[in-house]
């Protein structure tokens, strides 16, 4: 079982690689989105600190919504993803899989240029620290509660507003922790608490959400 | 004698049994109590005009889909209840050919069977020279014609360790020498006590007897 | 629980059991909304901070809880409909979903209307007003999710799969929103804060949170009721009870 779940890993990666648009765009959009606010708002950086954990986190979701179509589309239209419910192994551990393929491929770059955005928002080493842990808590949970989103509208011909009206509204427990835990930093408290939060919820998502999306992929294959 | 009887305890056992099996699509009964068994070495052709539900049929059978009543049985089990041991035996080939654009044939075959059922490398370069392939093994699939696409997704046949082939248009995009080829495939595979159930417009060449035809009408009826 | 259940997995013993409970519970809800208005809106003693102001307590307080309880009951529904593979629950979630909804909408309006007098603005980010825009939210991606498959017996499904998201999702948003009010607004003060309410204020709330329960079941139970025909309408039974009926 492990074996086809790296098996399924590797795949998408060397996939994801042939085709490093699907990468870099949702990447590229992040940063573009992030640059937009000290253009609109103003260079001064005790304001752009002040709102640079709503600006990172909400370009972060958008970003996130972005790629997400990716997750199950291509599969759903070549038809691999029906031979991908058709094998001994449970849904659950292959739709996992490809989550965490989709979260090394989104998730990961996001984090390697969140350097980048401590220079652009004028962070100082602790809100930096502190917007890092966060983005690594933070988007493997929207990976996993995105895909529900996908699962449920990858048959759709119409899907890509629709999945975003419906997964949205449950990022903003993420958006909220994350943000406040940015917030503290950036006030030189204590932030474990948001964070140990977030830590809980991407135990609860890593745990439940492959019932749901195996569920939801059920639904929309049949 | 022993093996005669291994055999023939394998027919009974690896049998499909389909009961009573509805079918309704967007508030329209496309069949409804529909039974009938495969047994192990069967063939059988699931014939009928377009729109009448064949596909839904073959998918419903997959385990894709879930039926609106009825049961499917394999090896007297549900299959509904026991996925992954029921598809363990199955091998199924849909309309798409279920083959990434962006991974080169002999990976495509590589990664299918490495989360069906492992095999080895040479016996995949093999199987793509069977299916005529041969020189194309490490072409990006996005590079090549559907037909050639479609016989990488053929190519899982040939290593196949499946007891039950459900095909959907397998000869679609595939040249006449392809569907001979593919025909005295298929006996074999019933030979060795294994079944298949397919969908095609093709007349096949199989003698008499062999091949079962299980005839799909259109439904007038509005009510079940 | 499927014993008990089983009978009424028959879509014909359903559709008759809602028509004969629906009668009831529009009558009694008929009733204690008329009693608990009249009541709440003429005869209690109005507040002395608020005046006559606080008296939407009677429409918001019971729209807000029920809206919250429609949620619960539609996740109940989708439950059922999951794990005992019962399409009529699936019904259940596509009948409730649009009342929840409204009901919501109903308590964001009111809530609104009230704080217009209280706050002097229309809209205050408040952790109950925001908690039931995003109850809200939920609310309509269950309604879009069914309308948008054709196939009515997969939309049920799929919205019974978003439900169930949804509601193991509502605890945590509501305690976000909680936390993000506490951490941001320290200075409001929560409107249900009051230690006590006078009994005279109390009782007509009381039948009018009934009486809006009884009104959830009521278009609960209209709305199963002409889901339930819709989509078994090709059935003889359904056939027979409108030939009869003529």
């Amino acid at each position: 079982m492990f074996a086809v779940f790296m098996q399924v890993i590797k795949r998408e990666l060397i996939t994801a690689f042939r085709r490093k648009s699907d990468i870099l765009n949702p990447l590229w959009f992040f940063i573009i989105v992030i640059t937009l606010f000290p253009l609109g708002i103003g260079p001064e950086p005790n304001l752009l600190l002040r709102i640079a954990p709503g600006v990172i986190w909400v370009a972060a979701l958008l970003s996130a919504l972005l790629s997400m179509e990716r997750l199950f589309r291509d599969d759903f239209l070549d038809g691999s993803l029906e031979q991908l419910m058709l094998t001994n192994t449970p849904l659950g551990v292959i739709v996992t899989a490809k989550v965490v393929a989709h979260w090394l491929l989104t998730g990961v770059p996001i984090l390697l240029v969140s350097p980048l955005l401590a220079v652009f928002l004028s962070l100082d080493a602790n809100t930096f620290t502190a917007t890092f842990i966060t983005l690594l808590l933070g988007t493997p949970v929207l990976s996993f509660v995105g895909a529900i989103g996908v699962a449920l509208t990858v048959g759709l011909r119409k899907g890509g507003v629709l999945l975003s009206l419906l997964i949205l509204p449950l990022f903003i427990p993420v958006l909220i922790f994350a943000t406040s835990a940015i917030d503290a930093a950036s006030f030189g408290v204590s932030y474990a608490g948001p964070v140990a939060i977030l830590g809980a919820m991407l135990a609860a998502s890593v745990t439940l959400s492959p019932f749901a999306i195996a569920a939801s992929l059920r639904v929309s294959l049949s | 004698m022993l093996t005669f009887l291994q055999v023939a305890a394998g027919r009974i056992k690896n049998m499909l049994e389909v009961v009573n099996l509805s079918c309704i699509r967007e508030d329209t009964v496309l069949f409804s109590d529909l039974s009938f068994t495969v047994s192990a070495g069967e063939m059988i052709q699931i014939e009928g005009p377009n729109g009448v539900g064949k596909t839904s049929l073959l998918r419903l059978l997959a385990g894709l889909s879930s039926p609106a009543d009825g049961h499917i049985l394999w090896q007297h089990i549900d299959t509904l209840e026991d996925r992954e041991n029921y598809h363990q035996d199955l091998l199924y080939l849909g309309h798409l050919p279920g083959v990434k654009a962006e991974l080169t044939a002999f990976e495509n075959l590589f990664f299918y069977h490495a989360m069906h059922a492992p095999v080895a490398k040479d016996k995949i370069w093999e199987a793509l020279a069977q299916v005529g392939l041969a020189g194309y093994e490490d072409q990006l699939a996005c590079h090549l014609s559907a037909g050639q696409q479609r016989r990488i997704a053929l190519a899982r046949l040939w290593l196949s360790e499946q007891k039950l082939w459900i095909l959907d248009e397998p000869f679609t995009a595939i040249d006449k020498s392809g569907v001979k080829v593919l025909e005295s495939l298929f006996l074999a595979h019933a030979d060795k006590g294994g079944s298949v159930v397919l969908t095609t417009h093709q007349d096949l060449q199989f003698s008499a007897g062999r091949l079962r035809k299980i005839t799909l009408t259109r439904q007038h009826l509005t009510e079940y | 629980m499927w014993k008990w259940l089983h009978p009424y997995a028959k879509p014909e013993k359903s559709y008759n059991l809602a028509g004969k409970m629906l009668p009831w519970f529009a009558l009694f809800s008929a009733i204690s909304l008329t009693i608990g208005m009249v009541w709440g809106f003429v005869f209690a003693p109005a507040d002395y901070q608020q005046g006559d102001s606080f008296r939407i307590i009677y429409l918001h307080v019971p729209a807000a809880s029920l809206s919250m309880g429609a949620y619960l009951s539609m996740a109940i529904a989708a439950f059922i409909g999951l794990v005992w593979q019962l399409k009529m629950a699936d019904m259940a979630v596509a009948a409730i979903a649009p009342i929840g909804a409204v009901f919501t909408a109903i308590a964001l309006f009111t809530g609104a209307v009230w704080g217009k007098p209280m706050w002097g603005a229309w809209w205050v980010w408040d952790a109950r007003l925001t908690s039931e825009l995003i109850l809200l939210f939920l609310y309509l991606g269950v309604i879009a999710i069914y309308g948008a498959f054709s196939d009515k017996l997969l939309a049920g499904r799929a919205a019974g799969i978003l439900a169930l998201v949804g509601v193991i999702n509502l605890p945590v948003i509501h305690y976000s929103v909680e936390w993000w009010n506490t951490l941001h607004q320290k200075a409001t003060i929560s409107k249900f804060d009051k230690p006590s309410m006078d009994t005279d204020m109390l009782w007509p709330l009381l039948i009018n949170l009934l009486g809006f329960g009884l009104l959830f079941g009521t278009l609960t139970l209209m709305r199963f009721r002409n889901e339930l025909i819709t989509r078994e309408s090709h059935r003889p039974w359904v056939k027979k009870l409108f030939i009869e009926d003529k």
